[in-house]
């Protein structure tokens, strides 16, 4: 038998045993050497926090969750949080501070489960500096209250990276804080229902019909009724005169107007009707108005608080870099960095401003900011852009434009946000109904004007109550509250209710390769040239282990590292490659040339060398995620399909296959030509979806009409969008648009229903014969049953997608 | 007829304290994070001193 065909079959066997997950991080173990107390590890780093969490006896956290961890196979460098020694940024960051104690809240991304939080709530049995420290899950964030006698807010910092979370300090740190979240939403409602409740009590012996001897009691209940219904109609109310005062400003006629008319005109109609003795008014319709409005604007308002759907650059910057000066690191906060100042940029990290070369090998990867997936080489001398992170040694730049000046910053700033994205087929819905309200009050009018004018006044304002679009509102904001929570547990998370719309009405999709379509943790990998032998293979995966460049990595799970081989003189050169002994023979793992990644028509190459003699390389292409083929597929029969990328053509016939004849592919597009791409479908009359991440779409999200960010960890860091989706979700889109079009309809269907309750209400106020009863029974059954129905139909819609209800 | 009048005022004040409770939870920020304070009370009361 050949050797290689041996070897094969060696491998096969190989991958038939089920792997070793990490205790930690629960990733696969590549090497089986990593031990401690009879677990098995991934990495040192992994085995390392494990070491220090089982010290201090909070093993629980293994206890709670199944491998909680998050792996630490890229290490934070050392002095990365020198930066918080310096007390000018130390007091940007902190809350609070006395004579002892500091407070400071930390973002951590990494947090993801109760394991997490059972860790975070202890730090003090860590660190005995620490007093407490509290977590708040939705936002992500850790309060801790620290001696700072005894310890510094670098050291905090460092602590919570020694156990895997990292805090996040980013440039937006700087600016004002976060606005808390407006409860007064909420204040607003718990108010309306107590008083709508109240109400309904109190009217009931009205409508009952209490003895006329009672009369002194039956004055009673209505002055109550009167004083109850203040609160509703002076705050409660509020957001619908605000919102259709504005619209009024703009001279248009949006939804909240009939209502704030509807609420007014009852409130009158009610108090005269009480100050004069002739009525008990209908302060239980106006209440249950508000009430039920305010209960579906808080369903359609619900934000997903962990995400941020506004972020800018300064998401992503961190907070200071390191200026030299007289070869002396000083740590500086980003804003006051200046034109001739020369940074200190490590080893992945970002470069903030525009700049030039001095020091170091650059080897910077744009695919952040262009999509490019190879990181590409600068020597001394040549311009480095903002967005760019170094994957090699230390460089030092010389900052030729400021940091808000840099063309990344431009790509933001430049764009004008089209706020009005026209108006919503709700509003545009509800001026023909206040129009047709207008007209019918006025017909009435006339018709009592003529035979019996003492009704025009119940009539007319009865017209008004009855006819209010509460229940198109209603039905509205329901169901995108509901179609949005629907989305949401299937991991699309929108930014508002509108967006429902707007995804309905898209005629163009536009995608973005990299990171969107296909998967940048993966490659796809062919190994070409001299067959090698089973140990030669363990050989090349062992050296391959030892690095943590993804590349490989991937190496080594492919060929397997057995235990028990020993990499002596291990080196590795970011950006080079990587060699050491094992049993004495020479191997690397990287290119003849100094050029790791040689870029070639096929795409990123790995050589391998053997006794520094070159056996074979690696191939590497794109792995697009298993579902692109059927999602591409799907989408291409009902919309044209656009691929955009800032990567080279080499993908351009697979592409084709999977977008279809008709689709248009581009590639090499920077930025700036993907929002002018964008812009030209606009012209041409299209409404455009586009869906990308990373910062080099940014500027193409903001300008589609709908743009959507695709995002592994969805609580991690996506460019500002319309929405965001989940990566691996992303396969759903079809049925996700399927749903919001279908969204519209329920919409439409319960417009007629409550289209028919209107008339019904019609029918008894032109008469002038709107009882109070009547309303009270016509307002809440009508809503009723639109809420139901709106439930009912979305959910059978979602059902008959198989998405997750 | 004045019992009446009693149990309007009982009723509504009782009701008006669940208003009020209502909006102090709101206020102390209850509604804001829904996954801690569920997952906190499972935690064992270990004490510090329990390490060796």
């Amino acid at each position: 038998m050949p050797g290689y065909l041996y070897a094969r079959m060696a491998a096969m066997d190989q991958s038939v045993i089920s792997p070793v997950l990490c205790s930690h991080c629960g990733e696969e173990c590549i090497t089986s050497g990593i031990q401690s107390d009879g677990k098995s590890f991934c990495c040192e780093g992994c085995k390392l926090v494990y070491g220090i969490i089982n010290q201090s006896g909070l093993c629980t956290y293994y206890d709670l969750n199944k491998m909680p961890g998050i792996t630490q196979r890229v290490k934070v460098r050392k002095d990365k949080f020198a930066f918080l020694g310096d007390e000018s940024i130390a007091a940007r960051l902190i809350s609070f501070r006395d004579e002892n104690q500091t407070h400071v809240i930390f973002y951590l991304p990494q947090m993801h489960c109760s394991s997490c939080l059972y860790l975070l709530e202890n730090l003090r049995r860590l660190n005995e500096s620490v007093l407490s420290s509290s977590v708040n899950f939705t936002r992500k964030e850790v309060t801790v209250i620290f001696l700072h006698n005894e310890a510094t807010l670098r050291k905090i910092a460092e602590l919570l990276t020694a156990i895997g979370y990292e805090p996040y300090i980013s440039l937006n740190d700087l600016s004002e804080k976060r606005p808390s979240l407006d409860k007064s939403l909420l204040y607003q409602l718990g108010i309306a229902g107590f008083c709508f409740g109240n109400i309904m009590m109190l009217s009931f012996p009205e409508y009952l019909g209490v003895d006329t001897s009672d009369e002194g009691l039956r004055s009673i209940f209505r002055w109550a009724n009167l004083l109850l219904s203040l609160p509703v109609f002076f705050y409660s109310a509020l957001p619908f005169y605000r919102s259709s005062w504005k619209s009024l400003k703009h001279r248009f006629l949006n939804i909240d107007a009939p209502i704030a008319l509807a609420i007014i005109i009852t409130f009158v109609r009610s108090v005269t009707e009480v100050l004069s003795g002739t009525g008990g008014g209908y302060f239980d319709s106006m209440s249950g108005i508000v009430f039920f409005m305010l209960v579906g604007r808080v369903l359609q308002d619900k934000t997903y608080r962990q995400l941020s759907f506004e972020r800018d650059y300064r998401s992503y910057f961190p907070i200071a870099v390191s200026v030299v000066k007289e070869e002396k690191e000083t740590p500086t906060l980003l804003p006051e960095v200046k034109v001739n100042d020369t940074l200190l940029i490590h080893h992945e990290e970002l470069i903030p401003a525009d700049g030039i070369l001095t020091r170091g090998k650059a080897f910077i990867d744009y695919s952040f900011v262009t999509g490019e997936s190879l990181p590409v080489r600068r020597d001394i001398g040549e311009m480095v852009y903002a967005g760019g992170k170094q994957t090699g040694g230390n460089i030092e730049v010389l900052v030729v434009k400021e940091v808000t000046q840099s063309y990344l910053t431009g790509l933001w700033n430049r764009n004008d946000r089209h706020e009005e994205k026209g108006q919503s087929f709700v509003h545009r819905v509800s001026k023909y109904f206040t129009i047709a309200v207008f007209a019918i009050a006025l017909v009435t009018a006339v018709y009592w004007q003529m035979h019996d004018p003492a009704k025009i006044w119940p009539a007319v304002t009865a017209i008004f109550i009855i006819a209010c679009p509460c229940a198109l509102l209603l039905s509205n904001s329901f169901t995108n509250g509901h179609i949005l929570r629907i989305l949401g547990l299937n991991r699309f998370y929108l930014r508002k209710a509108g967006i429902i719309e707007d995804i309905s009405r898209v005629t163009h999709l536009v995608f973005d390769k990299t990171g969107t379509l296909t998967d940048p943790e993966k490659q796809n990998m062919t190994y070409e040239g001299m067959p090698l032998s089973d140990v030669q293979q363990s050989q090349v995966a062992a050296l391959a282990s030892c690095s943590n460049h993804p590349l490989s990595r991937a190496i080594a799970k492919y060929w397997g590292v057995p235990g028990g081989i020993a990499v002596q003189d291990f080196k590795e050169k970011p950006g080079e490659g990587t060699e050491g002994y094992i049993n004495d023979i020479h191997v690397s793992i990287g290119a003849q040339t100094s050029d790791f990644h040689l870029s070639q028509k096929t795409g990123t190459v790995v050589y391998i060398s053997i006794q520094r003699e070159t056996v074979g390389c690696f191939r590497f292409s794109n792995y697009y995620r298993p579902f692109v083929p059927a999602l591409l597929k799907t989408l291409r029969k009902y919309y044209p399909l656009s691929v955009i990328s800032g990567d080279n053509a080499s993908e351009a016939e697979n592409l084709r296959q999977l977008a279809g004849k008709k689709s248009v592919l581009l590639f090499n597009q920077q930025p700036d030509q993907k929002l002018d791409y964008i812009k030209q479908l606009q012209q041409k009359g299209e409404r455009v979806m586009m869906i990308g991440d990373g910062l080099n779409d940014a500027g193409a999200l903001q300008q589609s009409d709908t743009g959507i960010a695709v995002s592994g960890q969805v609580n991690n860091f996506t460019p500002a969008s319309d929405g965001i989706i989940g990566a691996e979700n992303l396969g759903f889109l079809g049925r996700f648009i399927r749903l919001c079009r279908i969204n519209r309809k329920i919409v439409i269907g319960s417009f007629v229903i409550s289209i028919i309750y209107n008339i019904i209400g019609l029918y008894f106020a032109v008469q002038g014969t709107l009882s109070p009863l009547i309303a009270a029974i016509l307002m809440p059954s009508s809503s009723l049953s639109i809420v139901l129905l709106t439930f009912g139909a979305s959910n059978i819609a979602a059902a008959g997608m198989k998405l997750k209800r | 007829m004045s019992v009446m009048i009693i149990l309007l005022i009982a009723s509504i004040s009782v009701a008006g304290l669940f208003l009020i409770a209502f909006l102090w939870s709101v206020k102390s920020g209850q509604f804001e994070d829904d996954y801690s304070p569920s997952s906190r009370i499972l935690f064992d009361n270990e004490t510090p001193s329990k390490k060796q």
